[in-house]
């Protein structure tokens, strides 16, 4: 593993406390935003460039600026009293340490078993063009209708009920 | 470090991060920074595909690339619907405080 991996990793965990550790939630949602970038470094230095450019462009460009939007729409961004962490945080973070020690004692455990090396295996978008619209059109078809499905709920679920009383 | 295939390694960092995403979602009072964790953990298991798919047998299939694809779709439709519910939530109950959203009805 090279040095940049380290650093896109130390850069992507950073990113990830950040945004579930500080206390005011715009400076979570930019933090965020750092951890999605990371990950679409990830993803390129896997040699997946077309997954790494729809990270950026779906989740820098469209998701972390939705979740400013709601942030500054709901007025999450004041300062809170009582804490940003719920009663039950202790329960929380043992949970979550238990999976993680789950997760990593798997890994290590069958580390020996996975694949070292592999070649660069070579994809061009046109390779993806093909595949998303021979063998997997019928789920792209599908979630071109779940989009479409979930723009329009959004959209009615977050609209301004005038006659609230009638 | 101990782990040497380029593999155990970024599923032990996908693990980190999905653990960081968990902790993040029971532990927050803000429903935001719950929706932040949850988007954290599908990350984290799009990096799983990636990487399964580009250390596997057959890398030309593309079968974990399409995965993540779709993936990253459906996390975006997520994302608009759960926020949107926030939004709705909050113009109700004046609140994003999830401990104080203890009522089934009104």
């Amino acid at each position: 593993m090279s040095f940049a991996f380290y650093l896109i990793v130390a850069l992507t965990l950073a990113g990830g406390l950040a945004a579930v550790l500080l206390r005011n939630t715009v400076h979570c949602a930019l933090a965020l935003t750092v951890a999605f970038a990371g990950l679409a470094l990830l993803f390129l230095g896997l040699d997946a460039q077309f997954a790494g450019f729809a990270q950026i462009l779906v989740y820098i460009g469209a998701v972390a600026i939705l979740v400013v939007f709601a942030i500054l729409l709901t007025r999450s961004s004041e300062a809170e009293q009582e804490g940003v962490f719920s009663k039950s945080w202790l329960v929380g973070l043992v949970i979550a340490a238990g999976v993680f020690a789950v997760l990593g004692w798997a890994v290590l455990a069958s580390a020996r078993a996975l694949p070292w090396q592999a070649a660069a295996p070579i994809v061009t978008v046109r390779d993806i063009g093909n595949v998303l619209v021979g063998r997997y059109v019928l789920p792209l078809e599908i979630v071109a209708l779940l989009l479409t499905a979930a723009t329009i709920g959004a959209v009615i679920v977050a609209l301004h009920e005038k006659e609230r009383t009638r | 470090m101990v782990v040497a295939s380029p593999l155990a390694a970024y599923l032990l960092v996908a693990a980190l991060l999905f653990a960081i995403g968990l902790a993040g979602a029971l532990t927050r009072r803000n429903a935001i920074l719950v929706l932040i964790g949850i988007e954290l953990m599908l990350n984290a298991a799009n990096l799983n595909f990636i990487a399964f798919w580009r250390y596997g047998p057959h890398p030309e299939a593309l079968t974990g690339m399409m995965f993540a694809i779709f993936s990253i779709a459906v996390a975006a439709a997520e994302a608009a619907v759960g926020l949107g519910l926030v939004i709705s939530i909050y113009r109700h109950a004046r609140t994003t405080d999830l401990d104080q959203m203890n009522r089934m009805k009104g």
